[in-house]
C-alpha cells in the first residue's frame, strides 16, 4: 500500500497539452476521484501513473520511489479499464490469474489465490467460463479480480462503471467502495459523473482543460469551489452565478449588488470590476422579507424537495426548498440568501476570491 | 416496396436456397469434370459423346507417377506376374513401368515454395501490420501507399528484370529464390488485410497485458496474435492460393530442381501422347492442399471477431 505523490505532472501530444503541470498527493489508502469533463485530461493523467502514457515532463512517486518513466509492469500498480478489457480467448480463470503466471507463480499457489479472490467476489460459479457471455456487472467483478489478485500497491480505474447501466451501477460502486475498505489499497479512479465522485471518494481532483482546478475533499469542493468552473460542474442542479459590477476590499463583510447591500462571509483580498456572486440552490430561501424580489417561473418536484425556478432583478435562479412548502408558479416571492455560503469569484479568471469561507482550501492567491 | 426485418418466409427461402445450390453446382462442374477425368481410362476420357457413367480407373494416376517402356508380347509374357495393381494396369496396355517421373519431386516444390513464402509472408506482414497499427511511425501513411504500390502493375511485367537479377544472383531455379519472389508479390497483400484486422483489436488487450506484468513482445504473441487468428488465417489462405497457382514465374524462372507443378502438369501431354487422364489426375492432386488449407482454417473464416469482451 502505498502513497502517491504528482509533481509539475505534464503531458504533450504534439502541440496539444492533454495535462499542464499537475502536482497532488494521494495519500496511502486514499480512494482518490480524477474528476472533470472529458478531454480534460484526467484519463491522461492516469494513465501516466499506471506508466501506459510517459510524461513529457515531472514526477510520479510511489512510496518515494520515482517511477515516471518505468515500464507498466515495473510498477506494480493494477489497471481497470473502463471497457475491462477482459483477455476474450482466456475463460475467468486465466483472466484472472493472468497477472500472477507473468510472475512465475507456482501453479497450485495461483489456484489458491485466485479461489480467495474470486470468493471475495462471489463470482466462483463462473471460474471455468468463458468470458464473452458475461453480464456487464460480471464482467466488471472479473477484472476487479484480475485487479487486486497480485495484491498491488495502487490500483488505477478509469471509469470502470461507465459501461454499466445505471441501476447496477449504484450497486456496483457500493460494492466498489466496500472493497476499497476492505483491502484499504490506494485507489486512484477516474469518473466524469460528479455524484459519483462525491459518494465514492476521499479526496477528488477537479481537472479541466489539462489544468487541476481544484483538489480536496467532497466537502470543500462542494463548499468551497476554487473556480467558477468548479462550481458549476459540482451539484445538481448546479451553483448559481449572479454577475454584477462592483468593488470588494480586504475586510468586507457585505458587496453592493445594484441596489441591494448582501452579507457576505468576510474578504480577505481586493478585487473590482465585473464580478459573480455564487451562491447554491439550497441555500436561497423564500421568504416575505427576503430583499431580493422575483418570481416563480417553473417548479420541479424531487420528493423530498423542489427545485423552484426564479426570475430575479439578477437573471434566473433556482432554489431548492422543501417539498412542503408551498409555492406557485406566477407567485411574487422575495429571497433570503444564506450569506455564510456566498463565494465571490472574478468574471475575468474565473477563480474564487479568498474569503473566510474558502480560506487555505486551494493554494493560488 | 417495404422492407421488413422478420424472418424471410419459407418460399423466399427456398428461392434463394435453390438460387445458391445451382451456382454453387455450375461453378463446381468444371472441377468435378476434371475429377472425373482422373479415374478415366485414356480411351473413356476422349469418347464421344462423354460418359458420364464409366468404369473407374486409377489408370490416370499410375501414368501421372510412373514412366514406362513399351514391351514386345514376347518379352510381357517371360515376366513374373505383376506385384501390384499399378503394373497391372500398365501391362494391359502392354508396357512396363520403367520408373518414376517427376511428379512427387515437382509436387514437393509446390508444396516448400507455396507454405513456405505464405508463412514468410504472414509472419513478416503480421509484424509490420502491427507496427503500422500500434506505433507513431514517421510517415506512416506514404509507407503504407509504396507498399501497396508494389501491386500497382502485373507482376508478370518486371519478370524481365527479374530473371537477369535472379540469374545473376544465383536465385534462378532455387527454392529460396521463389519463396522471396511469391513474399515479394503477397507481402503489400498481407500488410493491408492484417493492419485492418490488427485496427479492430481494441488497445486495451495489449495495455492490460502490459499492466498485468508482460513486456510488450509477450502481450503482442500472448494477446494480439490470439485475436488475430481470423485475419491471420484468412490472410494465409489469400497469400496460399497465390503462390500456389502461380504458373508465369514459375515457367520463367524454374526448370528443374524447383519447378513447381503448375509449368509441370501441361509438360504430361507430351510423354505418351494426350494422357488426359494423366493430366486431370494431377490437376485433381493439385487442388488438394489448397482445398484442404481451406476447410482446416474455415472455422477461423466464419467466425465472427470475437470482440465479446469488450463492449463497443
Amino acid at each position: 500500500m502505498a502513497e502517491i505523490v504528482i509533481k509539475n505532472l505534464r503531458k504533450d501530444f504534439g502541440d496539444f497539452t492533454a495535462v499542464q503541470e499537475s502536482s497532488f498527493t494521494i495519500e496511502d489508502g486514499e480512494f482518490f476521484m480524477l474528476l472533470g469533463p472529458s478531454g480534460c485530461g484526467k484519463t491522461t493523467t492516469l494513465r501516466m501513473i499506471a506508466g501506459l502514457e510517459l510524461p513529457t515532463s515531472g514526477e510520479i512517486f510511489l512510496d518515494g520511489e520515482e517511477i515516471s518513466q518505468r515500464p507498466p509492469s515495473k510498477r506494480d500498480i493494477a489497471f481497470v479499464f473502463q471497457m475491462f478489457a477482459l483477455y476474450p480467448h482466456l475463460n475467468v480463470r486465466k483472466n484472472i490469474s493472468y497477472p500472477l503466471a507473468s510472475q512465475g507463480m507456482k501453479r497450485r499457489d495461483i489456484k489458491a489465490k485466485v479461489a480467495e479472490v474470486s470468493k471475495i467476489l462471489g463470482i466462483e460459479h463462473m471460474l471455468d467460463k468463458p468470458v464473452g457471455g458475461l453480464s456487464g456487472g460480471d464482467r466488471q467483478r472479473v477484472a476487479l479480480g484480475r485487479a487486486i489478485v497480485r495484491e498491488p500497491k495502487a490500483f488505477m480505474m478509469d471509469e470502470p462503471l461507465g459501461a454499466l447501466d445505471a441501476e447496477f451501477r449504484e450497486h456496483m460502486s457500493e460494492e466498489l467502495r466496500a472493497l476499497h475498505d476492505r483491502m484499504g489499497a490506494t485507489t486512484v479512479y477516474v469518473t466524469h459523473d460528479q455524484l459519483e465522485a462525491m459518494q465514492m471518494g476521499d479526496k477528488i481532483v477537479v481537472m479541466n482543460n489539462a489544468v487541476v482546478e481544484q483538489f480536496g475533499t467532497p466537502r470543500d469542493i462542494y463548499n468551497k469551489p476554487a473556480s467558477v468552473f468548479v462550481a458549476d460542474f459540482i451539484g445538481s442542479p448546479s451553483m448559481n452565478f449572479l454577475p454584477f459590477n462592483g468593488t470588494v476590499k480586504s475586510g468586507d463583510t457585505t458587496v453592493q449588488m445594484g441596489q441591494q447591500r448582501i452579507v457576505v462571509p468576510e474578504q480577505l483580498t481586493s478585487a473590482e470590476g465585473e464580478l459573480i456572486l455564487g451562491i447554491r440552490p439550497e441555500n436561497i430561501s423564500l421568504s416575505d422579507n427576503g430583499a431580493v424580489k422575483s418570481s416563480v417561473v417553473a417548479l420541479e418536484y424531487l420528493g423530498t424537495t423542489q427545485i423552484v425556478v426564479l426570475d430575479s432583478e439578477y437573471g434566473e435562479l433556482k432554489a431548492r426548498v422543501d417539498a412542503a412548502q408551498p409555492v406557485a408558479v406566477g407567485e411574487n416571492v422575495g429571497l433570503e440568501f444564506d450569506s455564510a455560503t456566498i463565494t465571490l469569484f472574478a468574471k475575468s479568471n474565473g477563480r474564487a476570491l479568498r474569503s473566510v469561507l474558502n480560506d487555505g482550501v486551494f493554494p493560488h492567491g | 416496396m417495404s422492407y421488413s426485418v422478420t424472418e424471410p418466409s419459407s418460399r423466399q427461402k427456398w428461392v434463394a436456397g435453390t438460387l445458391v445450390v445451382l451456382y454453387a453446382l455450375i461453378t463446381m462442374v468444371p472441377l468435378l469434370w476434371i475429377m472425373m477425368t482422373s479415374f478415366k481410362t485414356p480411351p473413356d476420357s476422349i469418347s464421344y459423346p462423354p460418359k458420364i457413367l464409366y468404369q473407374p480407373s486409377l489408370e490416370g494416376y499410375v501414368n501421372l507417377f510412373t514412366t514406362r517402356t513399351r514391351v514386345s508380347p514376347e518379352k510381357l509374357a517371360s515376366l513374373p506376374p505383376p506385384a501390384n495393381f499399378a503394373e497391372e494396369i500398365v501391362r494391359d496396355r502392354k508396357m512396363v513401368i520403367a520408373g518414376p517421373s517427376k511428379f512427387g519431386g515437382r509436387f514437393l516444390n509446390s508444396v516448400i515454395i507455396g507454405f513456405g513464402s505464405t508463412f514468410l509472408s504472414v509472419f513478416l506482414g503480421t509484424l509490420a501490420a502491427y507496427a503500422f497499427s500500434r506505433f507513431k511511425i514517421p510517415l506512416a501513411d506514404d509507407l503504407l501507399f509504396f507498399i501497396l504500390s508494389t501491386r500497382m502493375m502485373p507482376p508478370i511485367a518486371v519478370a524481365i528484370p527479374i530473371f537477369l537479377m535472379y540469374r545473376k544472383l544465383g536465385l534462378n531455379d532455387t527454392h529460396l529464390g521463389m519463396i522471396l519472389l511469391y513474399t515479394a508479390v503477397n507481402i503489400s497483400l498481407a500488410v493491408w488485410l492484417l493492419k485492418g484486422f490488427i485496427d479492430e483489436i481494441p488497445r486495451e488487450y495489449e495495455e492490460a497485458a502490459l499492466i498485468d506484468g508482460y513486456t510488450r513482445f509477450q502481450a503482442f504473441y500472448k494477446v494480439v496474435l490470439p485475436q488475430a487468428a481470423t485475419g491471420i488465417a484468412s490472410t494465409a489462405i489469400f497469400c496460399l492460393i497465390f503462390a500456389w497457382n502461380e504458373y508465369a514465374f514459375a515457367v520463367l524462372l524454374t526448370s528443374g530442381t524447383a519447378q513447381t507443378a503448375p509449368p509441370f502438369i501441361p509438360t504430361i501431354i507430351g510423354v505418351g501422347g494426350l494422357d488426359w487422364p494423366a493430366i486431370a489426375a494431377g490437376a485433381t492432386l493439385f487442388l488438394l492442399p489448397v482445398m484442404i488449407f481451406t476447410v482446416m482454417l474455415r472455422k477461423h473464416l466464419l467466425r465472427g471477431i470475437t470482440f465479446g469482451a469488450v463492449r463497443k
